[in-house]
């Protein structure tokens, strides 16, 4: 069975004038998308903190993650839908304006954001934490305040620390109340890097 | 149980070169192209829906192999306006390559064309190919060895000396 024909059937290549892969490919991604079958669109830009992956559903920015984050893009097929596609384009108005703010030229985000990745009280806190300008920052005590509880600056860290929308969602803005930097997800260098390019003054630094 | 489906991505990555190579060993090269777009944007439409993570390459070649018998299909239609024939195969004019080979493979029923290329350019186990071509998996054997037996019958002594 296994004879010369099985050989050269082995060797059987596609034809030269076959389109390559990746043309195959951007085809496909056109179509899907422009028939609506792309539920969550994502890739991965370079920053000046490191490679942030960015992810959009229809409906906005569902997610930016520090790194090439693939826990983050699986949780993206598990908790918005499976028909999940790296399709840069969709993205780049995000790159364009996540560009700007890191050289310093934009100081406001004008994007359409995602929440449903986020629920309940911290969605609360992540929704006032979006109000802090450009330059200043808020306590967790603060944000738990404006969010409506007073008593809740735990849950406001958690919030902090849960933040799907990281950079756009400014929780590098968020401090301990003595000063202190608190925590980050990106990393403390990273945290300090963000304040320092919004002109922040920071007591410990 | 909770369905864990990967990214659709995931699977494009693993997969997608496979796909391609099967579908244009087995619907031809101009109809392979069409055949692997076909194939990606039915599946993407009915991954939400899938019930099982089990074999997830097994259900993207079961829709690969069902658009090369829909292609055989429409083409016997349309060579044939009033036979019933949907195994005709279409032999692509002058295929480039392993030439010879290329048009006795085109050349075979849908299902064997099928399980030979699966078996042969993919180097898939009879029990994936079983799946993929709907058959039990002593099935999937006899249509390899059926196919391979009509590539031997029709292939001219000149080009099975060809390497």
């Amino acid at each position: 069975m296994d004879d010369e024909i099985g050989r050269r059937l082995r060797h059987l290549s596609p034809p030269q004038e076959a389109p390559d892969m990746t043309t195959l490919l951007d085809d496909v991604n056109r179509r899907a998308e422009a028939e609506g079958l792309v539920d969550v669109a994502w890739t991965v830009t370079d920053s000046p903190i490191g490679p942030l992956t960015l992810a959009a559903t229809p409906a906005g920015l569902v997610r930016v993650s520090f790194g090439e984050d693939e826990a983050a893009v699986d949780d993206l097929a598990r908790r918005v839908s499976p028909r999940v596609l790296r399709a840069p384009g969709r993205l780049d108005d995000v790159r364009r304006q996540l560009d700007e703010y890191f050289e310093g030229r934009r100081h406001d985000f004008d994007l359409p954001l995602d929440w449903q990745l986020s629920s309940g009280f911290r969605r609360q806190v992540l929704a006032e934490l979006v109000q802090v300008p450009y330059g200043q920052t808020v306590s967790y005590k603060d944000l738990a305040v404006r969010a409506g509880n007073p008593k809740a600056s735990r849950a406001a860290g958690s919030a902090m620390a849960t933040n799907p929308i990281a950079v756009i969602v400014p929780c590098h803005r968020c401090l301990r109340t003595s000063g202190d930097l608190g925590g980050y997800g990106g990393g403390l260098d990273a945290k300090v890097w963000l304040l320092h390019l919004e002109g922040s003054r920071l007591l410990d630094i | 149980m909770v369905r864990r489906l990967p990214p659709f991505q995931t699977l494009l990555d693993e997969h997608a070169t496979d796909l391609h190579r099967f579908l244009v060993a087995t619907a031809g090269p101009h109809d392979g192209a069409d055949a692997f777009q076909e194939t990606v944007i039915s599946a993407l439409r009915a991954y939400p829906d899938l019930q099982s993570d089990r074999n997830l390459r097994g259900w993207l070649f079961t829709i690969a192999h069902r658009k090369v018998i829909d292609l055989a299909r429409a083409r016997s239609r349309r060579a044939h306006p009033m036979a019933e024939t949907p195994e005709i195969a279409h032999v692509d004019p002058e295929p480039p390559g392993d030439a010879s080979l290329w048009t006795a493979v085109s050349g075979l029923p849908t299902k064997q064309r099928s399980a030979v290329v699966q078996r042969f350019v993919l180097d898939r186990p009879y029990a994936e190919i079983a799946e993929v071509i709907g058959s039990s998996e002593a099935a999937a054997r006899q249509n390899v060895r059926a196919g391979l037996e009509s590539l031997r019958r029709i292939l001219p002594d000149h080009a099975r000396q060809e390497v």
